[in-house]
This record gives structure tokens, C-alpha cells and sequence, in this order.
């Protein structure tokens, strides 16, 4: 298959190794993976803040950097979501037909990660292989928005080597939110304290999901009190291999 | 209102936040005991409605058959109105209309004066909460006693509600019992709940007997018969209705239901939603009056205070469904760290944060649709479907483009404003993109904290790293690694 990465500006800026893993496990498993490098930001910052109008440009962008693409592959499901959920919407408030159609043409042939292999692709063993103590917190985009269930934890649960622990109170928000973290500063940490704790209390090395802005937040406490667990992206534990490990 | 009384207050007291929610958030975070009591109740709550959600196989379909039948109603409101109008007043009833809480207060008063009556009592409404119905009776000399047991607290403290369905959710009973002790004159008192309650049950109990009139809101209306109904727990607002001679309902319009069968969903969605019961304990159901049975008199005052604007798009719409059941507050962690006051109105938690702003306009309540991670959780819970991070957004939408609107040098100089606007600007085009990419990348370096990350940001980003560090942006981007390995 011929997957185009959607790579989210996130990731590109800040976590470019997710996008290095989402093309080593996309090639592994034997597909064909495209980056349009007209890409640059899906609008999210912009319409969940409030400035809808200013990500309406930056809908235009996306859907024909993606023109063309039979699929799209995204690994992160708030960008997949701001894509699904709220594109169409977007087109309709800049009143303009032939974007909405555009949108309808895009919007089912983009994928989050972890959908696209569990659905799409039928996988759950990825032969990956992660000799860690991890635990996954099922982001708030991943679990209401995209509603993708249990299909990140069956690709982590068999990742070889993996010790995978329960995440206490898991489906609650690690209080990111994008802007919310800033204009809602401490409200965001009192929340994040929580998730902290809950993920300490598992005694995992490892805590992942499926977006790295939650990962962020959560691995920004991680560091900022000195715990020594990571945060890492689900593509990269994917990625893993044993040889890799052995290396 | 003649023209020449002057108009003290356009908007609801109740619903207008006094300052902005992170300011008021900061302050209610430091609180501790409430913190705790909050957690406490909203967890118990929490886990009851999923316990008896899950006993309902059609769960999902009735939340569906609310939806419609609220949106129903609200789409054809005037009609409905008007219809609810002729059937209480066939029944006896009559109908006032209310632009805003300024006439609805003064309809009520001038009914209280009618009778005679100095006091009245009260059943658990927060319609009129939200136009100040106590204050305004206060300030024409007449008493307002509210009867249900945790609305009786907050008004004995004189404290203001927290939480929509148990306004007294941020006290304890250690503190109950201190409220009660000095304001009813019991010392002795303890802090057992069923002593508590008796101290109470004697205080109201005089008082349902004494009193001539009787005010309470509305939880629906039926169009088709004239019937207004009531749900509550304690036994107490079926006092109010049914002992004074004279009966006053303040209902918001919105809460006007087309068919008597629309019941049958409503009230098998609100108990659970609300209290986590499969039935709550009282259900009272009025139509106009009985002779021989109950008020002499029934006033039915329809409120609207901001409703019909609200109604005016398809966001309001949605805010208008709202059926009161607290369901949303109850799984918000927001609202459970927060609590209720910081929301600045009778409306807290996710719903205000939606009902307010729409309720005395985006520009007066503007920092509330931030208050919000737009985690979904009370989208999941509401049981009218109420898409509520997706209004968050669109009022959100609603505040810059109002702040836009503004002329003057000071919205075009907004720092927020002007950063969005050149991020858009530069994200427009790949090159604007990658410039401000390797831009970013020289800019952190005199930020740099050890080795690997950003311990401190300047401005408005400083609350970031309060308490989480930032990672820095690594020497390749993804797309340059992309372009290393053609």
C-alpha cells in the first residue's frame, strides 16, 4: 500500500523521531510511504483557540497537499480528528462549496496511526519487540474523539518483551488542551498532578499514547520532577525491533 | 415597565461572572478542603449514573429521543408557547411573559403583594437564581425561604450555589453543622446527617404550614395539557406546590416539552443522568388548578432572559437542550478541581461554561468557553447530546471574532491576536513554514535548562513551565531528515 504521512506540525518541529518511526514501521510491514512537503499545520491550534476563521486557509493547504493520496496515515489523533470532525464544519463557515466537497473527498481516506493498522491493515503483531515497563493513556482525542477503543492496547500488547501496565483512572484528561495549558495554567497542572501520580503509581519506566502534545504535557512533569520515566510516542515503541534493541 | 422606571440590570445577576475563570480557578485551587469534599461527592455521583446508565440497553437511543424531542420543541418554540399559553389558562392558570429577570422579578412581586402574603417559600429552582428572585422579593420587604435541604444551607451561609443539582457540594457536614448551629440556633448540634436533617425538617416544616404562597421553577412543560412538572428527592418542593394558596412558577421557555408522551423519556434520562437513580422519589405534576385541591391560584411566569438570542444559530440551539441534570459537572476535571464558583454563575461546570456566555452575551462572559481542556467527557454523559466541546469551540470563535470587532489600536495590539495571526500567516506557505521552523530552533538556545530541555518561557507562556519542562526542538526536523535520506 501507498500511505501518505500526514505528520502533524508537532511532530515535525518537535518529535520528529515519531515521524522517523512511523516510516520505519510503515516500511517494515512492507508499504509504500509518501511525504507531501507542502504540509505544514492542519489548523488545530487555530480553530480550537477560537480563530476559526484564520484556519480556514490552512484547511485549503492540507486538502491539496493531500490531493491525490489514496491514504493518509497521521500519528496523532487529535489531527486526525481536527481533520474529520471539524473540517467540513470549517469549509461551511468560509461559505465555500467546492472546499466542502474537497473535505468530503479527504475525510475517509485519513487515518490515525493505530486505526490504520488495526483496521485497514488487520494487524495487531507489528513484530515489534520493547523490553520496557510501559503503561498507555488513551488520549482524550484517541478515546471520545476518534473512539479507537482498545486498538492501541492490542498492538502494544503484543509488542514482544513488553511488561504493559493498567493505567489507574487512564480515561481521564492529562489536562493539555492545547491553548488551556497556558490561559488555564494552573487548573492544567492540577489535573496533570493526578496523571502524574496515577502514572507513577504503576511503577512503569515507559507511559505512551497516541499524541505527543499529551505526551508533552505529562513528560513535562515526568521531567521537571526528575522521575526518570519517559514519555514516549506509540510509533516509536512500535518501531522497536529486537535487533534494534540488541544494537 | 413604564418608560420612566429606570432599568437596574438588562442581564441576570445570577449568570454575570464578576472576573475571568482563571483568576477565579487559581483561587479555588488553593482550597484544599473543598477540593476534597468536591472529589468526594462528584466521584460517588459519577459512579451511580454509570451504574444505573448501564442497566438500560437503549441507553444510547434514548439519549437520541431526547435530543429530538428537545430540539423538537425548541424549533417550533413559539408555537409551543403559545399552545402552553391556551392549555394552563383553560386549566385555570395564568400565563405572564417575561422579557428578563428584571419583569419576571417584578411580576413575581407584584403577585407576592397581591396576596398579601411577607414570605414565601421556595422550591429548588435555578431560573430564578439566575435572575436574583430572592434579592429582588428581599428589597419589596417580602422573606424567601428555600425549602429543599442544601439550597436552605446556601442560603443560611449565605453562600451562593456550586453545583447545579447539590448546590451545597463544597461544604461538609462538619461544616453544615456549623451553619446550622448558628444561623437555627441549635448548638448542640452534631454533625450525623439524620440529626442535621431533623434540625431542618423542624425549621421548614413550620414554615410550609405558614405559608400562602408558594415559587418554584420548572423542570418541563407540556404544550398539549397545561401540565407543568417537578422532580426532586427531599418531598419538599411537593410541599411548596401543593400547601399556599397561591402557586408561582418561573420557567425558562426552553423548558417547554410539545407532548405529555415526551415524558416517558425525559424522565427516564434525567434520574439517572442526575442523582444516579432509576426514578427519583418525588415527581410532581400540575395542570392549571383543582378545585378543592391544592393552590387556589397558579401563575405560570415564562422566562426568557437571552433565550431566544441564544436560539438565533444552531450552538444555541444545542445549550438550550439542557435539561439540568448535572451530569456534565460530575465528570468534568475541571469542574472537580475548580468547583462551581469559579464559573461565576448559577450555571458552573461544562454547561455554564456553554449556557452562560450565551445567556449575557460572549463579551461578558468571554474567558469561560476556555475553561475547558475540550476533553469530551460530558459530551459522553449528557443525555440530550449536547455536543458541548464543540460549542466550547464555536464560542471560543465567537469571542475573537467579537474582540475583532472592536475598533481602537488596543484588539489589533492583542498579543494573543497578533501571534495567531502571524502563525497563520507563516503556516500559509512551506516556505513561511520551514523559515519559522529553523527561526524557533535559534531563538529556545537562550533558554536552554541543562542539556536537553526549556526550564523557564517568557510572557504568557511562563504558565507552561510553572511546572513541566519543555523539550527542546532537535537539530533535524522531520521534514529535513525526510530530504537527508532521498
Amino acid at each position: 500500500m501507498r500511505v501518505a504521512l500526514f505528520i502533524a506540525c508537532f511532530n515535525d518541529t518537535l518529535f520528529p523521531a515519531t515521524g522517523r518511526a512511523t516510516v520505519a514501521l510503515l516500511e517494515r510491514l512492507g508499504h509504500e510511504v509518501d511525504f507531501p512537503e507542502e504540509q505544514t499545520c492542519c489548523g488545530q491550534l487555530h480553530f480550537n483557540t477560537g480563530y476559526a476563521r484564520d484556519a480556514v486557509p490552512l484547511v485549503r493547504r492540507m486538502v491539496d497537499a493531500f490531493d491525490g493520496a489514496d491514504v493518509v496515515v497521521c500519528p496523532s489523533a487529535s489531527c486526525t480528528g481536527m481533520v474529520r470532525d471539524h473540517y467540513r464544519g470549517l469549509a461551511e463557515l468560509a461559505g465555500d462549496a467546492g472546499l466542502a466537497r474537497a473535505v468530503d473527498e479527504l475525510v475517509p481516506r485519513v487515518y490515525e496511526l493505530t486505526e490504520l493498522l488495526t483496521g485497514e491493515l488487520g494487524l495487531e503483531d507489528v513484530g515489534a519487540h520493547y523490553p520496557h515497563r510501559v503503561t498507555y493513556h488513551p488520549t482524550c482525542h484517541g478515546l471520545r474523539g476518534l473512539g479507537l477503543g482498545d486498538a492501541p492496547l492490542r498492538l502494544l500488547r503484543a509488542v514482544g518483551g513488553i511488561d504493559l501496565v493498567e493505567l489507574p483512572d487512564a480515561t481521564e484528561c492529562c489536562g493539555f488542551g492545547g491553548t488551556f495549558a497556558v490561559k488555564n495554567a494552573d487548573t492544567s497542572i492540577a489535573m496533570l498532578a493526578s496523571k502524574v501520580k496515577a502514572v507513577l503509581d504503576t511503577g512503569a519506566e515507559v507511559v505512551t499514547a497516541a499524541d505527543n502534545s499529551c505526551l508533552m504535557q505529562i513528560g513535562g512533569a515526568l521531567s521537571r520532577q526528575r522521575t526518570g520515566v519517559r514519555a514516549v510516542h506509540m510509533a516509536e515503541i512500535l518501531a522497536s525491533t529486537e535487533q534494534e534493541q540488541a544494537a | 415597565m413604564s418608560p420612566a422606571m429606570p432599568r437596574v440590570r438588562v442581564v441576570a445577576p445570577g449568570a454575570m461572572p464578576e472576573r475571568p475563570f482563571p483568576d477565579a480557578a487559581r483561587e479555588a485551587l488553593d482550597d484544599s478542603q473543598m477540593r476534597r469534599n468536591l472529589g468526594h461527592a462528584t466521584t460517588t455521583i459519577r459512579d451511580k449514573r454509570a451504574k444505573v446508565v448501564a442497566e438500560l440497553p437503549d441507553w444510547e437511543q434514548l439519549r437520541d429521543a431526547g435530543a429530538a424531542i428537545k430540539d423538537r420543541a425548541l424549533l417550533s418554540l413559539d408555537e409551543q408557547l403559545e399552545r402552553l399559553e391556551e392549555t394552563v389558562t383553560a386549566a385555570g392558570g395564568t400565563v405572564h411573559w417575561a422579557r428578563d429577570g428584571g419583569e419576571a422579578n417584578e411580576i413575581v412581586t407584584g403577585l407576592v403583594k397581591d396576596s398579601g402574603a411577607d414570605e414565601v417559600v421556595k422550591v429548588k429552582s435555578i431560573a430564578t437564581d439566575e435572575i436574583g428572585l430572592n434579592e429582588a422579593l428581599e428589597a419589596a420587604g417580602i422573606g424567601a425561604v428555600e425549602t429543599d435541604l442544601a439550597e436552605l444551607i446556601i442560603q443560611l451561609a449565605g453562600d451562593v450555589p456550586s453545583h447545579i443539582l447539590v448546590p451545597a457540594i463544597h461544604l461538609n457536614r462538619a461544616e453544615i453543622r456549623d451553619v446550622f448551629a448558628r444561623e437555627l440556633g441549635a448548638e448542640d448540634l452534631t454533625d450525623d446527617p439524620s440529626a442535621l436533617a431533623e434540625v431542618a425538617r423542624r425549621h421548614l416544616r413550620r414554615k410550609f404550614l405558614e405559608a400562602r404562597v408558594g415559587v418554584s421553577g420548572a423542570n418541563f412543560a407540556v404544550a398539549e395539557t397545561g401540565t407543568v412538572c417537578v422532580v426532586e428527592s427531599e418531598g419538599n418542593g411537593r410541599m411548596c406546590t401543593t400547601l399556599p394558596e397561591v402557586l408561582i412558577t418561573v420557567m425558562g421557555i426552553e423548558k417547554v416539552l410539545a407532548s405529555f408522551r415526551h415524558l416517558e423519556v425525559m424522565l427516564a434520562l434525567l434520574p439517572r443522568s442526575s442523582t444516579g437513580e432509576r426514578m427519583n422519589p418525588y415527581t410532581s405534576l400540575w395542570t392549571g388548578v383543582t378545585e378543592g385541591d391544592g393552590p387556589r391560584e397558579f401563575h405560570l411566569v415564562l422566562l426568557d432572559n437571552g433565550r431566544t438570542q441564544a436560539l438565533a444559530d444552531t450552538t444555541g440551539l444545542q445549550a438550550l437542550r439542557c435539561i439540568r441534570c448535572s451530569a456534565c459537572l460530575n465528570v468534568c476535571p475541571v469542574y472537580s478541581r475548580t468547583g462551581g464558583h469559579s464559573y461565576g454563575s448559577v450555571y458552573p461546570g461544562p454547561i455554564g461554561a456553554i449556557l452562560t456566555p450565551q445567556l449575557v452575551g460572549v463579551e461578558n462572559a468571554s474567558s469561560l468557553p476556555y475553561a475547558s481542556s475540550l476533553c469530551g467527557a460530558c459530551y459522553e454523559v449528557c443525555p440530550v447530546k449536547i455536543d458541548i466541546p464543540s460549542v466550547l469551540v464555536d464560542l471560543r470563535r465567537q469571542v475573537v471574532d467579537e474582540q475583532r470587532s472592536r475598533p481602537g489600536v488596543r484588539a489589533k495590539v492583542d498579543p494573543e491576536r497578533r501571534a495567531m495571526e502571524g502563525l497563520a500567516r507563516a503556516f500559509s506557505s512551506r516556505r513561511g513554514y520551514e523559515t519559522l521552523q529553523r527561526a524557533g530552533r535559534l531563538a529556545q538556545r537562550p533558554l536552554v535548562r541543562g542539556r536537553d530541555r526549556i526550564g523557564a518561557l517568557p510572557g504568557p507562556l511562563a504558565g507552561w513551565t510553572a511546572a513541566r519542562d519543555l523539550p527542546l526542538m532537535p537539530d533535524q526536523t522531520f521534514r529535513e531528515w525526510w530530504r537527508s535520506r532521498r
